[in-house]
C-alpha cells in the first residue's frame, strides 16, 4: 500500500550516473513527506487512544483518595503506593489470584488435552460425519452466556458443584474445548501432509504419526491453544459472577467489581487492584503475542 | 475442503467402485474411519456432556414456568422440591408478541442489531485502515504495533473499570469536554449516551484483534501483484480496490463473522460498565441475564427461552452468511 504512482521521468540534462534520485521521483516502496507525515500523525492518535485508558487506570492508582479519580490534579502532588500495600496486605486480592489461576490453569490443561487428537483428526481425515461435526464446533462458538447458564446452574446445584472450582472449570470447557480443537485444526494444517505420509509409509499407524511426529512439530500451536483458553477463562464475567458466592473463591474479575458493589466504592484501591493484574497479564501476553498473531490467523483462515 | 479425500491416505472416498448394502457399507466406513472416530471421541464426549445435555435441559425448561421460588432448593437443612410445570410454548409466545414484547424483546434486540452492526464496522474500518498504515516501510512502526495491541492484551473487566473513571460525571472526558466548551453528556445515566459510551469502548477493546488478523492477511498478499498493478497504471485507490480487498477476501470473511458473533454475545463490556442501572442499553445476552440472575425472583425459564432465541438467531444468521459467501464462490475458512 505505501507505494507510490511515479509520474515524472528524470529531466533530461541530468547525468545518467548521478546516484541522487531526481527531485520528485520516489523509488518504489517509499511514499511521500507529506503522507508518511500523515501515517505517523494518525498512528501516535491511535496509539494515544490505546494508551491513554490504561495510563489513566495507572495514574489513579497512586492517588490515595477515593475520590481522587474526580480531582485528577491533586494527585501529583501526593502519589503514593499506599494503595497497592493496602490490596496487597488487607483484602483478599492473593486467594482471588488463587482463584482465577486454578481456574484458568484448569481450563487450560483439560481443554488443549482433549481437544489436540480432535483438531489434528478434523485437519487430516474426512471421515462421514466431518462436516456435521465442524459445524457443531463452529455453533459452540455462538452459544450466548444465556444459553448454558440457567441450565448450567441447575445442574451445578443438582451435583453441589455451585461455588466450587470444579464447576468453573466443567463450565469454562464448554467453550474452550471446541476452541482449542478448532484452533489446533488451523495449526495441523499448517504442517505439511508429506509428514504424514513419510510416516504412514514407515509403518507407523495414524495415532502412531501423530504423536511422534505431529504432535512435537505443533508445540506453538498447542502453546497458542493453551493461552488464548488461558486469557479467556482468566477474563469471563458472566459465569464467574454467577457461580462464585464466596469471596474467598471470586477470580479476579469477580473480586474487582466487589470494590463498587458496596455502597462505599473505593476507587483507589479498585485502581490499584486492576492495575495488579493488568500488568502481569499484559507481559505475559506481549511475550507470546507474536506466536498468538500467527496462531491465530492461522486458525481462524485456512480452511 | 469442498472435495472428499481423505488427505492421510490420499484417496477420493467416492473411489468404491460397487455400492454395496447399507450394512456392509456403514461396517466399511467404520473400519477405514475408527480411528478418526476414536481420535474426536474426547470432544464428543466433552460437548455431549456439557454442552447438548445442558443445552436439552435448557430447552425443556424454557417449556415450563420454573423460577427462583419454584425449583428444587436447599434452604438450610429442608430440601424443597420443584413445583414448576409444564407450560408449552408460552415462554416463547410472551417474549415475542405477549403484552409488552416491545418494551422487553424487541427495543432490545433492534438496540442489539445496532450495536452489532456499529461495532463491528467500527472494529473493521478502524483495524483495517490502522493495519494498512502498519504496512507501510515506516519508521517505528514495531512499535506503534506494540502499542496498538495494548486494548487486547489487558483483560476487558480491568480496562472497562478504567473507562468507568473516565467516563464518570466529573471524570477525565467530561472535563475535557468542559474545557473546550463542549456540553458534558451523563455517559452513564442518559440512555443515548449510554449507548453512545458502550460502542466507544467495545471498540476500543475489538480493534485490535481486527487490525491484528487483518496485517496479517495484507502481508500474506503477494507483493509481486502491487507491482504488477503499478506497472499497469493503477492508482493507490484502484491497487486497494482490486489487490488488496480481494487479497483479504478470506480473511474479511472469517473475521467478521467471528467479530459479529463475538459483538452480539458481548457480555462483559454492557455489564461491568453498567451494572444494573441501565435497562435501555442492556443488549439481549445482559438482558437475559438480568432475567435470569440480576432479579429477584430469578426468572429462569424466560432467561432460558431469551438464550434459546439467541442461539436460534445467531445460527440463523451464519448459515445464510455461509450460503450467501459461497454463492459469492468464496469459502469460509471455517
Amino acid at each position: 500500500m505505501s507505494t507510490t504512482t511515479v509520474t515524472t521521468t528524470a529531466p533530461a540534462d541530468r547525468p545518467a550516473d548521478d546516484p541522487r534520485p531526481p527531485r520528485g521521483v520516489r523509488r518504489r516502496g517509499e511514499s511521500s513527506p507529506l503522507a508518511r507525515l500523515t501515517s505517523h500523525g494518525v498512528l501516535i492518535t491511535a496509539s494515544l487512544i490505546a494508551l491513554f485508558p490504561v495510563a489513566w487506570l495507572v495514574f489513579l492508582s497512586l492517588g490515595p483518595d477515593k475520590d481522587d479519580y474526580l480531582r485528577p490534579g491533586g494527585i501529583w502532588g501526593k502519589m503514593t503506593l499506599d494503595n497497592y500495600t493496602f490490596v496487597l496486605q488487607n483484602t483478599n486480592f492473593f486467594d482471588w489470584l488463587k482463584s482465577s489461576l486454578i481456574v484458568s490453569l484448569g481450563t487450560t490443561v483439560i481443554g488443549v488435552l482433549v481437544a489436540a487428537t480432535t483438531g489434528y483428526a478434523v485437519s487430516r481425515m474426512r471421515f462421514p460425519g466431518y462436516k456435521k461435526f465442524m459445524w457443531v464446533l463452529l455453533v459452540t462458538q455462538m452459544f450466548p452466556v444465556a444459553v448454558l447458564m440457567v441450565p448450567m446452574y441447575q445442574i451445578l446445584s443438582d451435583l453441589r458443584l455451585v461455588d466450587s472450582y470444579l464447576g468453573l472449570v466443567l463450565v469454562y470447557c464448554t467453550t474452550a474445548v471446541p476452541y482449542c480443537a478448532w484452533l489446533m485444526k488451523g495449526y495441523f494444517d499448517t504442517i505439511p501432509f508429506e509428514i504424514d505420509e513419510a510416516g504412514r509409509v514407515d509403518g507407523l499407524t495414524p495415532f502412531g504419526t501423530f504423536a511422534r511426529l505431529i504432535l512435537p512439530l505443533a508445540k506453538p500451536g498447542l502453546a497458542v491453544a493453551a493461552f488464548y483458553s488461558f486469557i479467556t477463562a482468566f477474563g469471563e464475567v458472566a459465569f464467574a459472577t454467577t457461580f462464585m458466592l464466596d469471596d474467598e473463591k471470586y477470580t479476579l474479575a469477580v473480586g474487582l467489581q466487589s470494590f463498587v458493589s458496596e455502597h462505599d466504592a473505593q476507587r483507589n484501591l479498585m485502581a490499584a487492584t486492576a492495575v495488579l493484574i493488568a500488568i502481569p497479564v499484559s507481559a505475559f501476553f506481549y511475550l507470546v503475542q507474536k506466536n498468538l498473531v500467527t496462531g491465530l490467523t492461522a486458525g481462524g483462515t485456512k480452511g | 475442503m469442498t472435495v472428499a479425500i481423505d488427505r492421510a491416505t490420499g484417496k477420493r472416498s467416492g473411489d468404491r467402485a460397487p455400492r454395496p448394502g447399507p450394512a456392509s457399507r456403514l461396517k466399511r466406513s467404520f473400519d477405514k474411519h475408527w480411528y478418526a472416530y476414536v481420535m474426536i471421541a474426547p470432544v464428543a464426549v466433552v460437548l455431549g456432556v456439557l454442552v447438548l445435555y445442558p443445552l436439552a435441559y435448557g430447552f425443556y425448561l424454557t417449556l415450563t414456568d420454573a423460577n427462583s421460588l419454584n425449583s428444587a432448593r436447599t434452604i438450610g437443612v429442608n430440601e424443597i422440591e420443584a413445583t414448576y410445570k409444564f407450560i408449552g410454548l408460552d415462554n416463547y409466545a410472551d417474549i415475542l408478541w405477549g403484552e409488552t414484547a416491545y418494551d422487553r424483546f424487541w427495543s432490545h434486540f433492534v438496540w442489539t442489531i445496532v450495536w452489532t452492526a456499529a461495532c463491528v464496522a467500527l472494529h473493521y474500518g478502524i483495524g483495517l485502515g490502522l493495519a494498512l498504515l502498519l504496512n507501510q516501510k515506516l519508521r517505528g512502526r514495531t512499535l506503534y504495533r506494540l502499542v496498538l495491541v495494548l486494548p487486547w492484551a489487558v483483560p476487558t473487566f480491568v480496562t472497562v473499570f478504567g473507562w468507568r473513571f473516565m467516563l464518570a460525571d466529573a471524570g477525565i472526558i467530561n472535563s475535557g469536554l468542559d474545557a473546550l466548551g463542549l456540553p458534558t453528556p451523563l455517559w452513564l445515566e442518559d440512555t443515548f449516551w449510554q449507548r453512545f459510551a458502550a460502542i466507544m469502548v467495545n471498540t476500543w477493546c475489538g480493534v485490535p484483534f481486527m487490525m491484528v488478523s487483518l496485517l496479517g492477511g495484507l502481508q500474506s498478499i503477494d507483493a509481486s501483484l502491487y507491482e504488477a498493478a503499478e506497472m499497469d497504471g493503477a492508482t493507490a485507490w484502484q491497487r486497494f480496490r482490486h489487490v488488496t480487498l480481494p487479497g483479504l477476501r478470506s480473511v474479511s470473511s472469517t473475521v467478521v463473522l467471528l467479530g459479529i458473533i463475538w459483538t452480539f454475545n458481548q457480555f462483559a463490556v454492557i455489564f461491568l460498565l453498567f451494572g444494573n442501572t441501565a435497562p435501555d442499553a442492556q443488549i439481549l445476552v445482559t438482558w437475559a441475564y438480568q432475567l435470569g440472575f440480576g432479579q429477584q425472583p430469578r426468572d429462569f425459564a424466560q432467561s432460558a427461552a431469551y438464550g434459546m432465541l439467541l442461539l436460534a438467531i445467531l445460527i440463523v444468521f451464519t448459515s445464510f452468511y455461509r450460503r450467501w459467501l459461497n454463492r459469492n464462490e468464496q469459502q469460509l475458512a471455517i
